[in-house]
């Protein structure tokens, strides 16, 4: 992978953290590269903030190392890691106003009033926030708040940025405005972000590599594609996409092969007539639900339900009906083995 | 009753009687309950309370004639300079100066504990600490003041203490310094000043314990990520988060100071404090004006104390 150069952002070997008797994770070897675009991706509880919180320096791995840019970090601080962290909540200060909040980190350091005005506002321009300065966050909506939040962590350009589920308080439209915004960001700032997040569509549409966690483990480090094309394990299939998890048994009448199998719901081709050599199976229609563009079907076949999505026609199937589905083996991808 | 004759109709019969109606009457009229809940208190406040207040304030505009004890019914603010005498004004400053040093000992010994029972104790340990500051306050005023009495006392448990350690050298010499020093610790202002301490510390754990709970930890997380050590964390997000408990804490240890009578009486020298001049002044000298004007000088100063913690910023993060 060309995107990790000589030496990578962020490694953890082996890193481990657990809170007594419980593993918020357990043995994770990962590396982000200088520049990336990384998700964290996973459900609540898989560790993924945990491991956030190690690389900032909230938390100390209960075993295992952590280099930032080569430098182990055991027993460094927070604050004297070049490493800045968007909290889920912002935790702006209240007391402050947003400019003091931004300058926060350059007043630390001793910047002059000058310059740290100067930096606060371009920082804040940055996040298209450019004369709110005076306010107090109290004062702004949950989307100024992020925004402040972002310039607030980025005005000292630190080497890593570490998002922690930033978006989850923004609603939709809000939140979709936001994840270009933030890709924008990124180049322009050329810093490496991390990005933790239980929403896969997030984690696909803008990371430029993918982790996926559960119970304390990586199950799965890849491109977007490769993470919703080629899942590795029927946690990864289920979880990123809406991807149908075939059972071994399932697998094995048609293919031959004890294996748990994938199969994206968009491959599957729905007809009322008979297929035309490719494997086909009738079942039959017990869901429908309307996106817009595409219809999604639930339909039974005899004891398994399977997702596929169709375009919204005028003729598309509806529940209670009879059709017979297609799709060619190489839309299904082989995961682990019966176990 | 069968579920369904409970759902039968759109509107739920009243099972209640008058008290059903009496609850739909208020749901209506949501102001009245309002009212009705705050009449008893506020008979109480606005009428016993502040009007005995202002009954005591007009009495210091009265004055006393100085030949026949007689007090005067007229308004002048003669009684007010009195105030300014030399004799009156030491004892202004002697109380203001006690209030603004225990406020201040009070405040620099109780943010540790506060601050350790907010962040850190948890469970039993939380437990222990709220009866460890509590249990004081259970035991009688009068009893603890005398037990310091005795703990400062020349043959009290301090001295022999001191004995023991061979420092008496050290009491005595502090003991010799003017002002602050006396015979015995039990009869200085030293001794005054630990009492006042002691006896008022209660009042400002709780409410700093109470504002540093109020930080959030993330807000922590966040200082210490962009770059601050743990004292430039504490001198500019938790002190100032903080502050308002700190400023009501000291409401408290400051007025409470201003207004007791009983603990320099029984502890500490034979000068008078405020409360001590109103106590004579009502009392053995009959010259009610002045002693009202001597009431009114704690009000005038916690006033003063309050809008200048209000400039200084000490309520914005509330």
């Amino acid at each position: 992978m060309s995107k990790l150069a000589s030496i990578p952002a962020v490694s953890l070997q082996s890193v481990s953290r657990h809170f007594g008797a419980v593993r918020a994770l357990d043995g994770i070897d990962l590396e982000v590269g200088e520049g990336e675009f990384f998700a964290m991706l996973g459900p609540s509880g898989s560790g993924k903030t945990t491991c956030l919180r190690l690389i900032a320096g909230f938390e100390q791995p209960t075993s295992g190392s952590i280099r930032v840019f080569g430098d182990a970090v055991e027993g460094v601080p927070p604050y004297r890691r070049n490493v800045n962290t968007v909290f889920q909540d912002y935790a702006l200060f209240p007391h402050m106003n947003v400019r003091e909040n931004v300058e926060f980190s350059l007043m630390l350091r001793k910047v002059d009033r000058m310059t740290r005005q100067r930096e606060a506002e371009a920082a804040l321009e940055l996040v298209k926030l450019a004369g709110y300065g005076e306010r107090k966050p109290g004062q702004l909506s949950g989307g100024q708040r992020q925004r402040v939040a972002l310039a607030r962590a980025t005005v000292n350009k630190p080497k890593v940025l570490l998002l922690d589920e930033p978006l989850g308080a923004l609603d939709l439209k809000l939140r979709e405005q936001m994840q270009d915004e933030l890709k924008v960001l990124q180049k322009t700032l050329g810093i490496t972000f991390i990005f933790v997040t239980h929403d896969q569509g997030e984690a696909l549409s803008m990371a430029d590599r993918v982790a996926v966690f559960d119970h304390g483990r990586l199950m799965q480090v890849g491109t977007p594609e490769e993470i919703y094309r080629r899942p590795n394990s029927r946690f990864v299939a289920d979880f990123v996409g809406s991807s149908n998890v075939l059972p071994p048994a399932f697998v094995q009448s048609m293919f031959g092969e004890s294996r748990w199998a994938s199969l994206r719901p968009e491959a599957i081709h729905v007809a009322r007539a008979e297929g035309d050599g490719e494997p086909h199976l009738t079942g039959i229609v017990v869901s429908r639900a309307y996106l817009g563009a595409t219809t999604r079907l639930g339909i039974d076949l005899g004891g398994t339900l399977l997702h596929a999505v169709v375009a919204s026609t005028e003729d598309a199937p509806v529940e209670g009906e009879r059709v017979t589905l297609g799709f060619s083996k190489d839309a299904v991808h082989m995961m682990e083995a019966e176990g | 009753m069968s579920v369904e004759a409970l759902t039968a109709s759109a509107i739920l019969p009243n099972r209640r009687g008058t008290l059903g109606a009496l609850s739909d009457y208020f749901w209506r009229r949501p102001k009245l309950l309002v009212f009705l809940l705050v009449a008893p208190a506020l008979l109480w406040l606005g009428i016993v309370y502040v009007g005995s207040l202002i009954a005591l304030l007009l009495q210091s505009f009265y004055s006393l004639d100085d030949f026949s004890g007689v007090i005067v019914e007229e308004f002048t603010l003669k009684t007010y300079g009195e105030l300014f005498k030399a004799q009156n004004l030491d004892i202004i400053v002697r109380t203001v100066s006690m209030a603004a040093i225990v406020t201040l000992a009070s405040a620099i010994v109780a943010f540790p504990i506060a601050y350790v029972a907010a962040r850190y104790a948890r469970g039993k340990w939380k437990a222990l600490f709220y009866l460890g500051v509590m249990l004081p306050l259970w035991a009688s005023y009068l009893v603890k003041i005398y037990a310091w009495k005795l703990i400062l006392a020349k043959e009290g448990i301090l001295n022999w203490v001191f004995e023991q350690l061979h420092l008496t050298w050290l009491l005595d010499a502090y003991l010799s310094l003017p002002i602050i020093g006396g015979n015995s610790l039990s009869v200085s202002f030293t001794g005054t000043f630990l009492v006042f301490l002691y006896i008022w510390l209660p009042y400002m754990i709780l409410p700093i314990q109470a504002s540093v709970e109020r930080v959030p930890t993330n807000l922590l997380d966040a200082a210490s990520d962009l770059g601050a050590t743990p004292m430039q964390t504490f001198w500019k997000v938790i002190f100032p988060l903080a502050l308002p408990g700190i400023v009501a804490g000291s409401i408290f240890t400051f007025s409470l100071t201003l207004g007791d009578y009983i603990i320099p009486q029984i502890v500490g020298t034979s000068r008078l404090f405020i409360g001590q001049a109103v106590y004579v002044q009502q009392g053995t000298a009959g010259n009610i004006p002045l002693a009202a004007a001597f009431t009114v000088v704690p009000i005038i100063i916690m006033g003063l104390y309050l809008w200048m913690a209000k400039r200084m910023g000490a309520f914005d993060a509330l």
